[in-house]
């Protein structure tokens, strides 16, 4: 099967459903697949794969200062600057990095051009190849409100490899994270867990890759045997293909605790992840040609 | 009246199980689900008699009058957030738009104006005997969650009467949302899992708290489904001197009890005994006085 240049999104709104769990172990079974960590707030996938990595890079942000010999006091930028990231304190104007959104405002209108921009390091993003698979991991610092440009910067290295399958693990939620991350994405592999809490959560993402116009399916996880999954009720009423069932397994959630790829592991675990990327694969190339 | 936040940074651990259950214990008459891009805390409990909607607003954003419009592109070069799209005019995509007004101010000819979109559904729940629930729903995509929290919290401060205790379940991360559920909170509780994954992700939300100089206490739940990891944690709290308050072993009621929108504290079994001892713990360690 041709899987050249396919970008595959794996997102869930609720968090815990095994978003890390399915793109890891989707990525694992080909050499040479690409793995993009887009979760930089809490960034797991790479404790799994613990690939050799090259030096990070930082990701910078620009960040006003202020030239205290040139600033008058006039406060255009304070009344300009929505994020309310400055403040003019007696005659002293402060900056506060961490709600500035570093849109240049403040520099356009500052009458004496007393303010320029410096770089700020919100975060860094790191490399590396785990049996053959290359991991891209982004990490924002502690403390920082938005992993926004950590997941822009993520993605401009996927911009550079062509021609392979790439699995982009999603931050949780369905707000602008999820947004950006799922934004260059060829195809979305939704994933719930058989709860109230998951099929809510399912809603909010469905409608989110709805109104992007992506082509999706799910994946459902700790599927319990003979009782009735509330994920699956949803998917059937609006007509998601279910492209896979991972089932309630508590060896599969211990090897998966311990931050192993299961298809590493064992034959029982490689082939369910197998004959899932052969069904995603399949639905994925299936519409693109228009049904052909 | 003193604010419990629950947190994990990772998702999944069951902050929202660890939630209801503290809010059913406590009879808590003040609560806010602040995991507005996924709240699932009013799917727990019998249905409020009332409830009250009020649009949410985040900041204006851009909008470009083509009539005024001269294609000069002055807006495109100076957003710094690819949020000018050119499509026969230029045009703001709202999603990507953060309300700078950069745009609005460099343009020659007055062609753009920040007007208010809405963003989202505050929703105040009441009932007769004053219990008041704080919630939202974030519209799809839309970013500004933080500017979110912060209404639903201001929401529920003011339609809370004079009540000691609030519960507040928050998001899953260390971002935004997260950062406005932690101010004004005395105390965070943070549901960890025994998982490799789930301890990294817990020494950053440790980090984030600390930070903010927000105290903090641990727990863990479905701590039997990996022992040696849940004594990691413990080991952890202990040599950095972080209360622990207890462990909540795997129960199965859990799902049968969410799907079912009750509490988990209803049904008898090991989890509600263990929630039992974490709620006590975490009680005493809230009211005690800070030194």
């Amino acid at each position: 099967m041709r899987n050249n240049d396919l970008t595959i999104a794996v997102l869930s709104g609720k968090g815990g459903t095994g978003k890390t769990l399915v793109s890891v172990n989707l990525a694992a079974l080909l050499p040479d697949s690409t793995y993009i960590d887009c979760d930089v707030e809490e960034p797991d996938g790479h404790l799994f794969f613990k690939p050799v990595f090259g030096t990070s890079v930082p990701v910078m942000v620009k960040t006003p200062q202020v030239d205290e010999n040139r600033c008058t006091g006039c406060h255009a930028c304070v009344d300009f600057c929505k994020f309310n990231a400055l403040a003019l304190i007696g005659s002293t104007l402060m900056v506060f990095n961490e709600i500035c959104h570093s849109c240049g405002g403040c520099v356009l209108v500052c009458p004496r051009k007393a303010l320029s921009e410096k770089e700020r390091m919100v975060g860094f993003v790191r490399e590396g190849i785990s049996r053959g698979v290359q991991v891209v991991t982004g990490t924002m610092n502690i403390g920082e409100s938005s992993g926004v440009p950590i997941i822009e910067a993520e993605l401009r290295i996927k911009e550079k490899n062509i021609n392979n399958l790439t699995f982009i693990d999603c931050p949780p939620g369905s707000a602008c994270l999820v947004r950006k991350s799922i934004q260059e994405a060829d195809y979305c592999l939704l994933v719930a867990e058989p709860t109230v809490f998951g099929a809510h959560n399912l809603a909010m993402v469905y409608a989110l890759v709805s109104s992007l116009h992506k082509r999706f399916s799910l994946v459902l996880n700790k599927c319990l045997g003979g009782e009735e999954n509330p994920s699956e009720v949803f998917a059937i009423e609006h007509q998601i293909p279910i492209v896979g069932r991972i089932p309630f397994d508590s060896e599969l959630g211990l090897l998966n605790s311990e931050a192993k790829v299961v298809v590493w592991e064992s034959e029982k675990y490689r082939q369910l992840f197998s004959s899932i990327l052969t069904t995603v694969l399949r639905e994925a190339h299936h519409e693109a040609t228009g049904n052909s | 009246m003193r604010q419990l936040v629950i947190l994990s940074g990772k998702g999944g651990t069951g902050k929202t199980t660890v939630a209801s259950s503290f809010i059913k214990l406590a009879t808590a008459k003040t609560y806010a689900d602040c995991d507005v891009d996924a709240p699932n805390l009013h799917l727990i409990g019998s249905p409020f008699p009332s409830v009250k909607q009020t649009d949410y607003f985040s900041m204006p954003k851009a909008v470009i009058n083509a009539n005024l419009c001269i294609s000069c592109a002055m807006c495109r070069k100076y957003c710094r957030f690819g949020a000018i799209v050119k499509d026969k005019t230029y045009k703001v995509d709202a999603a990507s738009c953060e309300g700078c007004g950069v745009c609005a101010f460099v343009c020659p000819a007055k062609a753009i104006t920040m007007e208010k979109t809405k963003a989202g559904d505050l929703l105040l729940y009441s009932d007769t005997d004053n219990t008041v629930f704080s919630t939202a729903v974030l519209s799809m995509g839309s970013g500004a969650t933080g500017l979110l929290v912060t209404q639903v919290k201001k929401q529920m401060k003011a339609a809370s009467g004079e009540t000691p205790l609030a519960i507040i379940d928050g998001s899953p991360g260390i971002g935004c949302p997260v950062i406005a559920s932690l101010s004004g909170a005395d105390m965070v509780l943070i549901v960890a899992e025994p998982s490799i994954s789930g301890i990294s992700d817990m020494e950053r939300i440790i980090g984030t708290a600390q930070q903010f100089q927000v105290r903090l206490a641990v727990c863990i739940n479905k701590y039997d489904t990996n022992l040696l990891q849940s004594s990691h944690i413990e080991s952890y709290c202990r040599t950095r001197r972080i209360p622990f308050v207890g462990k909540i072993p795997f129960e199965p009621m859990a799902i049968k009890a969410i799907n079912q929108g009750k509490y988990l504290v209803d049904f008898p079994c090991e989890g509600a005994k263990a929630l039992a001892d974490v709620f006590a713990e975490t009680m005493d360690l809230l009211q005690a006085e800070v030194v």
